[in-house]
């Protein structure tokens, strides 16, 4: 039993060790009373560990266990399918978007000095105003809940006859609110980079969009990669919003599953344990590759690694 | 623009329902991601490995699950959330003492997927603050509870304040889901009930559920910008 060294506590002595022990025996043992009375008793009374329930799931044997399975397969290949495409369509958009107001933001500074006075003007007025429009517009799908856009969508195109297949639908209002955010967050790693960077691509008379693809964007894709990747989590996440719109993913079957078996507990919970299976092994990825980068970083340290660092960390935060 | 006006009182109607659906789940997840987070930085280890398990099953199902379990599997229990009809709050949120129970379902569907999230801001916090802090209170004889009280928790009440507050955010958007699953009067089931029941167009009831969703979400974000922001001055 090793305790990790923690902020809040010395390195226990042994007479902590010993209180540490009993109250881990004493925890321990109420832990297993609470779980046998709040969850073991109240299943058991309802009879949900009947093979009546379960054998559908675990049993190959049972009649329909193929059928189910086959079910779910269809679910989870449907799911994956929406995630793929919605995580390609955000990923292409979010970057683009990003470039965009990264341009946008330095043609803000331009005069425009080589037209005449008044198409100067017009055009200084123009990239403000665009400036404006993607900053409100990006507050805005930013703000709405992913559910709220996903039915917008649906019926916002049906009503103008724009008929698709359901698929799309999720994957266009998915694309919607993670473009945005996956725009935020690599828009977010290139404000984070060393200030050399961008005086270099000026110094050595690379254009604004030449700089933002050459020097500031690969960097920030790398410092934001474990920021990108849980962000592919709550997309994968987000898909299981699909059955709203009756979209045969892997929720919708697995309701489907349950109604007409009547084992909604057994059926979710299976479900629910393949969601975080694949989450976690996301996850961890994720932070395997910041452990990556963090070990690079350090072994060639950069000014402002820290800090890109500590805004990886918010980034994260930010996005559940 | 008609649409917005003449249901005006639908959206406000929903837009109270949210709120109180929210403002609820808000306290109970501050609640249980706290004790949750206590647990993670225990020195127990039984404790520990129990919030440790229920972070990652939390923060890697989709809410949708968590909801479909609540909405179908815990009623099968004979679970219908009436612990949460304490005296006090029932007379605050009308729709806790009501009888019909996916409102509170919904509220502990948000409470424990939200949970685990305001847990890992807390404890975020926590570990920003520099070991060399508590190492030095330890040393000049504070006691735990003194170190936590005057040391720890003011430093990492700072540092988590921002994450929380994107947390709670999140949880505002989330909410929305509520009302797929028969919340009546949410904002969400009142605009898909105005489009597909009333019939009216999409585009304009939708722009007004979009904005009053704004209303909850856009003031908290600049509140959370100018916190952020002073809180960069200063360090």
């Amino acid at each position: 039993m090793s305790i990790e060294p923690s902020v809040l506590y010395d390195a226990p002595g042994r007479r902590a060790r010993r209180t540490t022990l009993i109250a881990s025996i004493v925890s321990g043992i109420a832990l297993a009373v609470g779980a046998y009375y709040l969850v073991y008793l109240p299943l058991a009374r309802n009879d949900q560990f009947s093979l009546e329930k379960w054998g559908p799931l675990i049993d190959p044997g049972n009649p329909v266990f193929a059928q189910v399975w086959s079910l779910l397969a269809e679910g989870f290949v449907a799911t994956l399918t929406a995630a793929a495409c919605a995580v390609i369509a955000s990923l292409t958009v979010g970057t683009a978007l990003a470039v965009l107001r990264v341009q946008l933001k330095s043609w803000l500074n331009l005069r425009f000095t080589g037209f005449a006075a008044p198409v100067g003007a017009a055009l200084r007025g123009l990239t403000w105003l665009l400036n404006g429009v993607t900053r409100v517009a990006v507050e805005i799908f930013r703000g709405i809940p992913v559910v709220i856009t996903i039915l917008f969508v649906w019926y916002g195109f049906r009503e103008y006859g724009v008929r698709l297949e359901t698929l799309w639908y999720l994957v266009i209002g998915l694309t919607i609110y993670n473009s945005i955010v996956i725009a935020e967050i690599l828009r977010s790693g290139m404000d984070g980079l060393p200030t050399g960077q961008r005086e270099a691509a000026d110094s050595i008379g690379l254009s604004s969009y030449q700089r933002t693809r050459l020097v500031l964007l690969p960097q920030a894709l790398r410092i934001m990669l474990p920021a990108l990747i849980s962000q592919l989590v709550v997309v994968l996440k987000d898909t299981s919003l699909g059955f709203i719109i009756s979209y045969e993913e892997a929720l919708r079957e697995a309701t489907f599953i349950s109604q007409n078996l009547g084992n909604p507990i057994q059926v979710y919970l299976v479900v629910g344990v393949i969601f975080v299976g694949v989450n976690y092994s996301l996850s961890k990825l994720a932070q395997y590759v910041q452990h990556r980068l963090a070990r690079g970083r350090r072994a060639a340290p950069t000014t402002g690694a820290a800090g890109t660092q500590l805004e990886t960390e918010a980034v994260v935060g930010t996005t559940t | 623009v008609r649409v917005l006006v003449e249901y005006l009182d639908v959206f406000l109607g929903g837009l109270w329902v949210t709120f109180q659906i929210c403002i609820l789940s808000a306290i109970g997840a501050l609640i249980l991601g706290a004790i949750v987070a206590i647990m993670r930085i225990s020195p127990v280890p039984p404790l520990r490995w129990l919030g440790t398990a229920y972070i990652t099953v939390f923060r890697n199902i989709p809410l949708t699950v968590v909801m479909f379990f609540t909405a179908f599997a815990l009623p099968v229990l004979g679970v219908d959330g009436s612990f949460l009809k304490l005296p006090g709050l029932t007379s605050l949120f009308a729709r806790l003492g009501t009888d019909l129970p996916f409102f509170r379902l919904a509220a502990i569907a948000l409470i424990t997927y939200t949970a685990a999230f305001v847990c890992e801001a807390l404890r975020s916090g926590v570990n920003a603050v520099p070991a060399g802090q508590s190492e030095a209170g330890r040393s000049i004889g504070l006691t735990f509870i003194q170190n936590l009280r005057f040391v720890v928790l003011p430093q990492a009440w700072k540092a988590a304040i921002v994450p929380l507050g994107s947390v709670i955010i999140a949880m505002i958007k989330n909410s929305a889901l509520a009302g797929i699953f028969g919340v009546t009067g949410d904002l969400t089931s009142e605009g898909t009930t105005l489009v597909s029941a009333v019939g009216e167009p999409a585009v304009p009831v939708f722009t007004g559920i979009a904005a009053a969703y704004l209303v909850l979400t856009v003031p908290l974000g600049l509140l959370l910008d100018r916190i952020e922001r002073r809180r960069a001055v200063t360090r």
